[in-house]
């Protein structure tokens, strides 16, 4: 961790990287966990993200944004995709990239969406689907090193099967409390009815605003809106309240 | 030499060759900001430049609306990979706001309501390159998306055109803003990636 908080030199910070692919792991029936070997990587701080360029044979080149899903671990980065039916990366990522197949990667990049382990604050985390990723590499950061830091947990997704990291999030984590929401489909005998995220829910699975969390928000541009615009209407201080758009809004 | 990516075709080319290397189109109009939404009030709202020497020129809301306006259409690039052509708007050109202001300052911070600011030279601001917009295709500037008023600085990476904006202050240094301060870069030009410090 150290490594990602000592200056850098930018030409070294910016330098692009041939990352290999190690591993696949299926995580839902459109999302995967990526893991790459990156020679030379810094390491990285919870909540940071990479840009990844591919390079077609013709030269043609495109960049997308990936959060860091994993804590830091020497040279070897995961990251988690989900895939959009008429996306341009993400298919790609997901279905067509083998295991030895090169993309390159630079960063990590981002100083502002993180959480650091010297933070004492109880911390809120809320995420929309895909927006799960950088939280739990927070989640995995703390658990990596003991970290006994408050976390609330609130992660809104539309059905159970499209659940990130559910053996890993059942596992218990003392002192990091989970909420569910689901927003087409519950689990069977699930007393919340399917819903967008409410007020109500921030309020019942979050921290009262005179705890003072910070409250990391990340999603669709539309579920940290409305999110991120709740926490706020109950009254917790916009700068405490951190957010990372993904992109459109669904 | 990048290296090639096994399999990677990529969509179609755009033949328009409007596209900044490493961007893809979008026709949606994605939101990047650091934080919630902050709600400005239009009885409040006040829109100042600040001189080097301490000297104010500001407009209300009322005022504001009162000046000559214009109607770009420009594409948008986002540090985030996005574009988005012909987009339209309607605000004051920043040559307008700038005419009477007596300063030697060279470069610029834009101030936000919610506090985020940006930089960039002073320079990049005038002669038709810039404009404070208050409607966005046909339709008063949602709030997600700046409103009241944003800053439009399209031939600057998108982070630059600050939303809710409320200010700017000139400067005989350069002072980064928000994300200036967390690596990205002072002056963004999409075309030739300065996506972050050292691009
Ligand atoms: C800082 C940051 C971190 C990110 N981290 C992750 C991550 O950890 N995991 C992840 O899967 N994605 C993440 N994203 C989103 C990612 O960068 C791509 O936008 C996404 O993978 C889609 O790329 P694509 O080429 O497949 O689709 P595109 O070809 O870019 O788009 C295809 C269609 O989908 C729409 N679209 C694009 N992005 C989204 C979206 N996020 N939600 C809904 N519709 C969309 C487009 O408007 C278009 O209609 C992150 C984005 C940012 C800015």
């Amino acid at each position: 961790m150290a490594g990602a908080t000592v200056p850098r030199r930018l030409g070294e910070r910016l330098r692009w990287r041939a990352a290999r692919l190690t591993e696949r792991v299926t995580e839902t029936g459109t999302a995967r966990t990526l893991v790459f070997d990156v020679p030379g990587w810094p390491g990285h701080l919870a909540g940071q993200h990479v840009d990844v360029r591919l390079t077609a044979e013709d030269g043609y080149s495109t960049q997308r944004s990936y959060s860091l899903a994993s804590a830091p671990d020497g040279e070897s980065v995961a990251l988690t995709v989900q895939r959009l039916e008429d996306g341009e990366v993400s298919p790609y990522l997901t279905d067509e990239l083998a295991v030895g197949d090169l993309v390159e990667l630079r960063g990590p990049v981002g100083g502002w969406f993180v959480w650091r382990t010297e933070q004492k604050e109880p911390i809120l985390l809320v995420g929309g689907g895909s927006g799960l990723v950088p939280l739990m590499a927070m989640i995995r950061t703390r658990r990596a090193v003991s970290d006994r830091t408050p976390f609330r947990l609130l992660y809104s997704v539309r059905s159970p099967d499209d659940q990130l990291y559910t053996a890993e999030l059942r596992r218990d984590d003392p002192g990091l409390d989970k909420t569910y929401l689901y927003t087409r489909s519950t689990p069977e005998h699930w007393p919340r009815p399917p819903g967008h995220v409410t007020a109500s829910d921030l309020s019942t699975g979050g921290w009262p605003p005179d705890f003072e969390p910070t409250c990391y928000v990340c999603g669709s541009t539309g579920f940290v809106e409305t999110a991120a615009g709740l926490l706020v209407a109950l009254g917790h201080h916009p700068g405490r309240i951190r957010t990372e758009r993904f992109g459109p809004s669904a | 030499m990048p290296i090639i990516s096994r399999g990677f075709h990529g969509r179609a080319r755009d033949p328009r060759h409007r596209l900044p290397p490493g961007q893809y189109e979008t026709n949606g109009f994605p939101v990047l900001s650091t934080g919630p939404t902050p709600a400005v009030h239009l009885d409040q709202w006040e829109f100042t430049i600040r001189t080097e020497t301490g000297a104010r020129h500001s407009w209300d809301w009322t005022q504001f609306l009162a000046l000559p306006d214009e109607t770009p259409t420009v594409d948008l690039h986002c540090v985030t990979k996005w574009s988005k052509f012909d987009t339209d708007w309607q605000g004051v050109s920043l040559d307008v706001l700038l005419e009477d202001v007596e300063t030697n300052a060279d470069y610029a911070l834009v101030r936000s309501y919610g506090d985020y600011t940006t930089n960039m030279p002073l320079e990049d601001l005038v002669d038709g390159q810039a404009w404070i917009a208050y409607r966005y295709d046909g339709e008063e500037l949602d709030p997600e998306h700046g409103g009241p008023a944003r800053l439009l600085i399209p031939h600057l990476y998108f982070w630059k055109s600050a939303k809710w904006v409320r200010g700017i202050q000139l400067l005989m240094e350069e002072e980064r803003g928000f994300w200036e301060t967390y690596g990205y870069h002072d002056y963004g030009d999409p075309w030739r990636e300065q996506r972050y410090q050292g691009d």
